[in-house]
C-alpha cells in the first residue's frame, strides 16, 4: 500500500533534527533506518504528520572506544555491527544477536538505535542491551540524558523517549572481558521475529559457571532480565549441563508472556525454560 | 516537494518526489523499471531488492527520497550491456546466466530479487558454502522452486565469478 501522506525533514545535523522535533507536533515520527517504520506506514498502522529523517547524521554513526565503555552510534547498523572489531571484541553478543536480526537487506539499513527507541519486545537487540548493562544516551532540547536500559523500556512499544529527544548513542561497559556469550532464538521461518529469545553471557571460574546474566525477548511488554535464574547460578555454581538446566528451570519466573498466533503464555513459558538452558550451556563452554 | 537525485543503471535522475512514495514505486512508476517487481508490500518477500550504493535493500521499505544521491543498480542494469552476443547467445551477469542454465526459477517472479541478493551475497562472500547461500537468501522467498536449482545456480556464479568453473 501507499503510505498517508506527511511532511518529511531531513536535518543537516543533530541539533537541527532536535529543534525540528521540538518545533514539530506530537504526531512526528523520528526515521531511523525504517525497518520497522515504513511498513507501519505502508499498512497505515502509523499515519504520522511528519517525520525527521536522521538517516544522513554522521553524528550518529560509528563506534568509539571511550575508555571505561564502547559507544556506539545509534545510527550503526546491524550489517555494521555484525562486523565492527570494537563491539566483536567488548560486546560480542551485540554482534551476534545483530547476525540473527531478519535478514540481509534489513540488517543492511536497520539501525541499533532504530531497534531499541522502537521497542518491541519480539526485537532481539533490547534484550541484548539489557544484558550487557547498557546505557542509552539521549539529547533533546534540554540536553543530554544518559538512560540505563533496564529503566529505558515501559511498555509494548512505548520507551522513556520524550517527544523532542533523540537516541544517540548506546554505552555498554567494557566489563566483558572474561565473559562468553550466546543469543539463543526461536523463530517460526528463518527471517521473522523471535518467538522467545534468550540473549546469555556468562562467566565461568574453576569449570563452572559462576556468573550469568540472561535478557528475555517477547517474554513481557518490555526485555526482562531472568533474575530467578542468575541468583540460582551466583548460588549454585553449576559445572554440568544438568545442573545449568536446573538453574534455567525457572526462566519464567515474573514474566508475562503474550499469547499471539505464534504461539500461547503457556507455551513461551516453556518456551524460556528451554532456550535459557541451551543459551547457557552454549555461553558456557562446558 | 522534496528533490531527488539518483543514479539508477548508470543513468542521472532528477525531479521532484512526494515525501510518501517509495523506493519501489519511483523505479517502476517514474522511472519504468518494471523489472523489480513487487511481491508481498510487506517488507518479507524479497523481491523488489534492488543495490542501493552496491548493498542490497528491499525497495518497497525505502522512501524514494532516502535514495537521494545514491546509486542504484535493479535487474535491469546489472548486466552493462544486455545486448545479444553474436552467436545469439542472451547476454548477461553470471548470475543471471547460472539461473537460467540451472532452472533457478519456475513462475520467475521472485528471480529479479532472487539474483539481486545473490550478486549481494557474491560480494560480500565470494565462495560460499550451500548454508551460507541458503542463509544469505534467507530474506527472499521462492515459492515454486524449494531453493535446491538456487542454490546450484548460485554455487555455479561463485565459481565463474572466481575464475574456476566448476
Amino acid at each position: 500500500m501507499i503510505p498517508a501522506k506527511f511532511s518529511y525533514v531531513r536535518p543537516e545535523s543533530l541539533d537541527e533534527a532536535v529543534q525540528a522535533l521540538d518545533g514539530a507536533g506530537e504526531d512526528t515520527k523520528v526515521l531511523a533506518g525504517g525497518q520497522s517504520l515504513l511498513p507501519l506506514l505502508r499498512l497505515r498502522l502509523a499515519y504520522p504528520e511528519a517525520i525527521v529523517d536522521l538517516t544522513r547524521l554522521g553524528e550518529l554513526r560509528g563506534v568509539r572506544d571511550e575508555g571505561g565503555h564502547l559507544w556506539i552510534g545509534s545510527g550503526t547498523t546491524h550489517h555494521e555491527l555484525i562486523r565492527d572489531p570494537l563491539v566483536r571484541q567488548h560486546a560480542g553478543l551485540l554482534a551476534q544477536t545483530a547476525a540473527t536480526v531478519a535478514d540481509p537487506a534489513v540488517r543492511h539499513r536497520g539501525t541499533l538505535g532504530g531497534s531499541l527507541a522502537h521497542a518491541d519486545p519480539a526485537a532481539d537487540l533490547p534484550a541484548t542491551v539489557l544484558t550487557l548493562d547498557g546505557e542509552l544516551v539521549v539529547r533533546g532540547p534540554g540536553g543530554e540524558r544518559t538512560i540505563p536500559a533496564s529503566s529505558f523500556f515501559v511498555d509494548y512499544l512505548t520507551s522513556v523517549l520524550r517527544p523532542a529527544e533523540i537516541l544517540t548513542g548506546i554505552r555498554i561497559p567494557k566489563t566483558w572481558g572474561g565473559w562468553n556469550f550466546h543469543y539463543e532464538k526461536f523463530c517460526r521461518t528463518a527471517q521473522s521475529w523471535a518467538i522467545v529469545g534468550v540473549a546469555a553471557a556468562v562467566r565461568r571460574s574453576d569449570g563452572a559457571v559462576a556468573e550469568a546474566r540472561l535478557g528475555l525477548t517477547n517474554m513481557g511488554s518490555t526485555p526482562l532480565r531472568a533474575q530467578a535464574v542468575e541468583a540460582a547460578v551466583q548460588s549454585s555454581a553449576p559445572g554440568s549441563h544438568d545442573a545449568l538446566r536446573a538453574a534455567a528451570a525457572s526462566a519464567d519466573d515474573g514474566t508475562s508472556p503474550p499469547s499471539d498466533l505464534h504461539g500461547q503464555a503457556d507455551y513461551r513459558r516453556h518456551l524460556v525454560r528451554v532456550l535459557t538452558a541451551r543459551a547457557l550451556i552454549t555461553a558456557s563452554r562446558l | 516537494m522534496p528533490r531527488v537525485r539518483t543514479t539508477v543503471d548508470g543513468v542521472t535522475y532528477e525531479g521532484e518526489v512526494e515525501a510518501r512514495l517509495l523506493l519501489t514505486h519511483y523505479l517502476r512508476d517514474r522511472l519504468g523499471k518494471v523489472g523489480t517487481p513487487i511481491g508481498c508490500d510487506t517488507s518479507n518477500c524479497g523481491a523488489c531488492t534492488v543495490l542501493l550504493d552496491g548493498m542490497s535493500v528491499k525497495s518497497c521499505t525505502m522512501l524514494a527520497v532516502q535514495a537521494d544521491g545514491s546509486e542504484i543498480t535493479t535487474i535491469e542494469g546489472l548486466d552493462g550491456q544486455a545486448a545479444a552476443s553474436a552467436n545469439g547467445e542472451a547476454a548477461g551477469h553470471p548470475v543471471q546466466k547460472a539461473f537460467r542454465e540451472f532452472h533457478a526459477l519456475q513462475c520467475g517472479y521472485c528471480t529479479p530479487g532472487m539474483i539481486m541478493a545473490a550478486v549481494d551475497l557474491l560480494r560480500d562472500n565470494p565462495d560460499p558454502s550451500d548454508t551460507e547461500i541458503r542463509e544469505g537468501l534467507e530474506g527472499n522467498l521462492c515459492r515454486c522452486t524449494g531453493y535446491v536449482n538456487i542454490v546450484r545456480a548460485v554455487q555455479s556464479a561463485a565459481a565463474e565469478l572466481r575464475g574456476t568453473p566448476s
